[in-house]
């Protein structure tokens, strides 16, 4: 002890204090120095697991009091409320049906053309594009993700729905027109404005996070592929996508997270008629539109109250995808211990 | 015996790194050779020039000429997918693929061959697993997840799954570097078992390993060849005084 704390002086100055303690106490326990840094500990642990649950207290603060306010709705219509499709703020009727169909087609759609886009560009990013390229390429597409969502809805409505009108939907209805999906009048604004203008939103999420992903599959699972003679496809579908799924599927659910929330942009494309219809064509409603659209002119306490309980539904809706999410990245990689998380 | 793979005069840079001088050897089939030499002296550069792995980095070049079976695998208008099918390659640290099961790893190069009968599959994942020695313990489980083997089973495997590809030419880069000595050992006995059906060439910093498995070695040295022959005149009688120096642990 003696000697070490002698070295300790000579050659870091800065632990003169402590050697001199150490030389007083040596072979009397250090109880007062311990006790302190127990304690220090102790505060630590409790300042962290404060820390840990305060984000489920406000959580619950906040499930409560959306439920406090949305009482009068939730008392009156039960889960009429859930399966009502009528919307008549004059009447006092309310049911939200079309609001939550509005906003779980529109995401999961735009979910679907996103994904297998958003892995292409970051595969194109990561493993096919000469390197400047692709870091040319990678910045561009985080700066999409940074723009506000107010632009992307005047670019919807302004020119978007313009030429879904003249051109897209004509197409589709001359060509697929017998499908549920695509009958009904070109109007422009409709289901159709809202998928595709989440679609742009989303794409840049996926495809900076699946990036990322692609980026930590280490060289030496490419080359165990390439050693086999895999081309360069087979080696991304054999070893590059494969080690990076669970990412992968994380920055899906990320990207959907963002669809379902999404207000602004969708607002101003789906055409914000509440009505259930197969036809894509046709204009529909989400529930963060409404919420948007109305919350400033209600004025009876039934109406806010409704208001207050689609918000409700948008949270509970969105805790269940997560949920949802978890369950499947656990169910596919509960299997293995590789991968990146 | 035949000359399995040749390398003549070959020369590869990194940008501005001269990392392998003008190195010319003779690999003759179905033999064992190792390449010996300190860190960095450029034998797992020269070793990755034989199935064309430098193609991955634009940076490195490759001179000279590399033949297997009498062919340039460096010509113009030859497939480096095709050549690695031939020469398959075992990586220092082992590599199975996480998210497959044993069975999948082993079959996974094959598959690219195209469409198979699942029984086809079976005899080629039983065959290529009793010959690395790895059937008997893993033979009640081999859909389980590959990463759920040791490190010295887990190469094994990757051996098997090189060896399923049907190559003729095994390159083995410092395979039992990261493994314990029973793994190694076991190792070591599969390549002695291999070459009575590839040509192995193997790069090692291990030199007691080289002298148990090889019978041919080269010695290199700040990436130029100072020495090859049979492995047992390179470590008794050496004719250059660098190789008698390196094996004696003078230096290295």
């Amino acid at each position: 002890m003696q000697q070490r704390a002698e070295t300790g002086k000579d050659c870091l100055p800065f632990t003169t204090s402590a050697t001199d303690r150490t030389e007083q106490t040596v072979g009397k326990p250090r109880t007062v120095d311990r006790e302190k840094a127990i304690t220090g500990d102790r505060i630590f642990k409790w300042m962290t697991t404060g820390f840990a649950f305060s984000i489920l207290i406000i959580l619950g603060l906040m499930l409560f009091q959306m439920a406090g306010e949305s009482w009068p709705a939730l008392k009156q219509f039960g889960w009429q409320f859930v399966t009502g499709r009528d919307w008549d703020a004059v009447q006092g009727h309310f049911g939200a049906l079309p609001y939550l169909y509005g906003s779980v087609v529109s995401s999961v759609l735009a979910l679907l053309l996103a994904t297998p886009l958003s892995i292409g560009a970051a595969i194109f990013i990561t493993e096919i594009a000469p390197k400047r390229l692709g870091s040319l390429i990678a910045p561009l597409v985080e700066l999409l993700a940074a723009i506000p969502s107010v632009i992307y809805g005047l670019w919807g409505v302004l020119v978007m729905a313009p030429w879904l009108q003249s051109t897209v939907e004509p197409f589709l209805i001359e060509r697929f027109g017998f499908l549920p999906f695509f009958q009904g009048a070109p109007y422009g604004v409709s289901m159709l404005a809202a998928v595709f203008i989440l679609m742009i939103m989303v794409v840049p999420i996926i495809t900076s996070i699946t990036r990322e992903v692609l980026l930590a599959v280490p060289q030496s699972q490419k080359e165990a592929a390439i050693a086999l003679g895999a081309t360069r496809w087979e080696t991304i579908m054999m070893a590059v996508l494969p080690y990076g799924r669970s990412g992968i599927m994380g920055a899906a659910i990320l990207g959907l997270g963002r669809a379902v929330g999404e207000t602004m942009a969708v607002t101003m494309v789906i055409g914000n008629a509440p009505q259930i219809s197969a036809s894509l064509l046709s204009p529909a409603y989400t529930m963060p539109s409404v919420i948007a659209n109305e919350f400033a002119e209600a004025v009876s306490k039934l109406h806010t109250a409704a208001l207050m309980e689609i918000g409700l539904m948008l949270l509970v809706v969105t805790l269940i995808i997560n949920a949802l999410a978890r369950l499947l990245i656990w169910g596919v990689t509960k299997d293995s211990s590789g991968g990146a998380a | 015996m035949n000359n399995k793979v040749q390398l003549d005069q070959v020369n590869i840079h990194f940008g501005k790194t001269h990392a392998v001088k003008n190195v010319s050897i003779l690999f003759p089939e179905n033999s064992v050779t190792a390449i010996i030499g300190p860190s960095g002296c450029g034998k797992s550069t020269l070793l990755r020039s034989i199935n064309r792995m430098h193609d991955l980095f634009p940076s490195a070049r490759v001179e000279g000429r590399i033949l297997v079976d009498g062919s340039d695998i460096y010509d113009k208008g030859v497939d480096p997918v095709s050549i690695r099918r031939r020469v398959g390659m075992v990586f220092q640290k082992p590599n199975p693929f996480p998210a497959m099961s044993i069975y999948d790893n082993v079959i996974a190069g094959y598959k690219l061959n195209g469409r198979m009968v699942k029984s086809e599959a079976d005899d080629i994942v039983e065959t290529s697993l009793k010959r690395v020695a790895l059937w008997e313990e893993v033979k009640d489980r081999l859909k389980t997840n590959a990463m759920n083997l040791s490190g010295g089973q887990q190469q094994r495997l990757c051996i098997a799954r090189t060896i399923a590809v049907k190559p003729e030419v095994i390159l083995m880069d410092e395979p039992a570097s990261a493994l314990d000595p029973i793994s190694t050992l076991k190792i070591e006995e599969l390549i002695e078992e291999l070459k009575e059906r590839y040509t192995i060439i193997i790069v090692t910093h291990n030199m007691q390993q080289a002298a148990r498995v090889s019978d041919y070695t080269a010695f290199l040295y700040m990436g130029e060849l100072v020495e090859c022959g049979e492995t047992k005149k390179i470590f008794t009688t050496p004719e250059q005084k660098q190789t008698e120096d390196y094996i004696t642990g003078r230096f290295g």
